[in-house]
C-alpha cells in the first residue's frame, strides 16, 4: 500500500492504522450525538469516560481538551469536533489550538485567504522554507 | 423517461447552515457569500427539479467507525436532520422518492456498483446545507430527495475514477426509469480545506478554481487525480471533492455552465458553487 500521504506535514490521515489506534476515542466522541449521553458526560466526565476503552493518554487528552494530542492518539477531527461542539467551541478555535494560535488569529488568517499551500506541501518543502 | 437535467456542485460548510438558520446572511462576513449564491437560487426557482439526488458525506452522524460503507443510497420515505452533537437542524425533513431510489439501487448493483441500501438514515449538514444554499428556507423542500452518502472520512475514499463511473451508472439508471421526472444531481463537499492538525486552515484558491474549470471541460482528466494530490494541494478534507465527480459523471459529456461562483473564506474553507445544465435534457 502506497503511504505517500505520510510526508504531508501537520496531517493525521485516517488510515487503517489510525482508525485502530483511535477507535474507542472516536466512538466516545460520536456518543455525544445523543442528548442523554451529553447530559451524562456533563454530569461527570471521568465516570462517563469509564464506559469507553480509552488508553490513559487518550483519557487525559480528552479531559484536558488537548485537541492536537487527541489527533496524535488516533482521533479524527470530525469526531473530536463533537467534543468541541459540546464545549461550545468553534472549528476556528480548535484550528487555532492545533496550530498554536488564538481563535482570533486563526480567523484573521482565514480572512486573509487561509494558510498558503506554498511551503506546506510536504515535510521537505516545509523544512526548506523554515 | 426520467432525465438528469441539472448538476449542482457546492460546498456544504456547517457554519453556512448555522448562518441561514440564524438569519445572519447580511452580516458583513457572510454577505459576499450569500450575494454569490443568489443567482443560483433565482435560477433553480425557475428550473425546479422533481427529484434531487444529493451526493454528500456523513460526518460521524449516521455512520460511525463501527460500519463504514463506501456508497450508501437512501431508499426511505423520509430522512430527518441528524443530531450531530448540538440538536437537530430546524429545517424540513427530506422527503424521499422510494420508487426511483429502489430502481437506482437495483440498477446500480446489477451494473456492478455494490452500493449499500439504507431504509433508515438521518441526514446531516452534508445534505441539508446544500439544500439550504440552493432553496433558502422554505416550509418544505421543493423537490423529493434521494441521499447518496459517500465515505470520505476513513481512508481511502473511493477514487475519482470510481466516482466518475458511478455517476455514469446513475445516468444509465435514471434514463431507464419509465416515469417522466426531471432529476437534479448535487455533488457536495470541499472545496479546499484542512480542519485538522498543525496545517489547519490550508486553502488553495488556485487549485479550487482550476478544479471548477476542469470539472466542466476535462472531467476525465480530473477523475485521474490521485487522493494524495487533493490532500497535499487542497488540504486533507479537500479530498471530499471526489464527490463532485459523481455529479459530473451523471451529466452529459458536454454541459452548459450556467453559473459559477467562488469565495474565500467560508469558515475554514474555500467555497464553490457551480450550476450545470445537461446538453441532452
Amino acid at each position: 500500500m502506497n503511504r505517500d500521504y505520510r510526508d504531508i506535514p501537520g496531517t493525521y490521515v485516517m488510515d487503517g492504522e489510525h482508525c485502530r489506534k483511535g477507535y474507542h476515542l472516536n466512538m466516545f466522541c460520536m456518543s455525544l450525538n445523543k442528548a442523554e449521553n451529553r447530559e451524562a458526560f456533563k454530569a461527570d466526565e471521568a465516570a462517563y469516560l469509564d464506559r469507553f476503552k480509552l488508553t490513559s493518554e487518550q483519557r487525559e487528552a480528552v479531559l484536558n481538551r488537548d485537541w492536537l494530542g487527541m489527533l496524535r492518539l488516533g482521533g479524527n477531527i470530525y469526531y473530536t469536533f463533537k467534543l468541541a461542539a459540546f464545549d461550545g467551541r468553534s472549528m476556528q478555535y480548535v484550528g487555532g489550538s492545533m496550530s498554536g494560535v488564538t481563535e482570533d488569529e486563526f480567523r484573521q488568517m482565514m480572512i486573509n485567504g487561509g494558510r498558503p499551500v506554498e511551503g506546506n506541501r510536504s515535510k521537505e518543502e516545509q523544512s526548506n522554507n523554515g | 423517461m426520467a432525465k438528469i437535467t441539472t448538476g449542482i456542485g457546492t460546498s456544504h460548510v456547517p457554519s453556512v447552515g448555522a448562518v441561514i438558520d440564524k438569519n445572519n446572511e447580511q452580516d458583513p462576513y457572510w454577505k459576499p457569500l450569500f450575494d454569490g449564491y443568489q443567482p443560483a437560487r433565482d435560477w433553480i426557482k425557475e428550473n425546479k427539479p422533481d427529484v434531487a439526488i444529493v451526493v454528500y458525506n456523513d460526518h460521524a452522524s449516521s455512520f460511525g467507525l463501527n460500519l463504514i460503507p463506501t456508497f450508501t443510497l437512501g431508499v426511505a420515505d423520509e430522512f430527518l436532520p441528524a443530531d450531530e452533537g448540538y440538536g437537530r437542524r430546524q429545517v424540513p425533513k427530506a422527503i424521499g422518492e422510494p420508487d426511483l431510489a429502489w430502481h437506482l439501487a437495483e440498477s446500480l448493483i446489477t451494473d456492478e456498483f455494490d452500493i449499500t441500501i439504507a431504509n433508515e438514515m438521518d441526514v446531516d449538514h452534508g445534505l441539508t446545507v446544500p439544500l439550504s444554499i440552493m432553496f433558502d428556507k422554505p416550509e418544505e423542500w421543493p423537490c423529493k430527495i434521494i441521499p447518496l452518502a459517500v465515505n470520505v472520512i476513513q481512508y481511502p475514499p473511493p477514487s475519482g475514477n470510481r466516482c466518475y463511473n458511478l455517476g455514469k451508472a446513475i445516468r444509465r439508471a435514471v434514463e431507464s426509469y419509465d416515469k417522466d421526472l426531471k432529476v437534479a444531481i448535487f455533488g457536495t463537499g470541499g472545496m479546499s480545506h484542512q480542519l485538522q492538525g498543525e496545517r489547519a486552515g490550508l486553502v488553495n484558491a488556485e487549485f479550487d478554481q482550476k478544479f471548477l474549470e476542469d470539472l466542466v471541460h476535462d472531467p476525465v482528466g480530473v477523475s485521474k487525480k490521485p487522493h494524495v494530490e487533493y490532500m497535499r494541494e487542497a488540504g486533507s478534507e479537500g479530498v471530499e471533492l471526489v464527490m463532485w465527480l459523481i455529479m459530473r459523471g451523471a451529466m452529459s459529456d458536454k454541459v452548459k455552465e450556467t453559473y459559477k461562483f467562488y469565495h474565500v473564506p467560508a469558515s475554514n474553507t474555500g467555497a464553490g458553487l457551480i450550476v450545470l445544465e445537461d446538453e441532452q435534457a
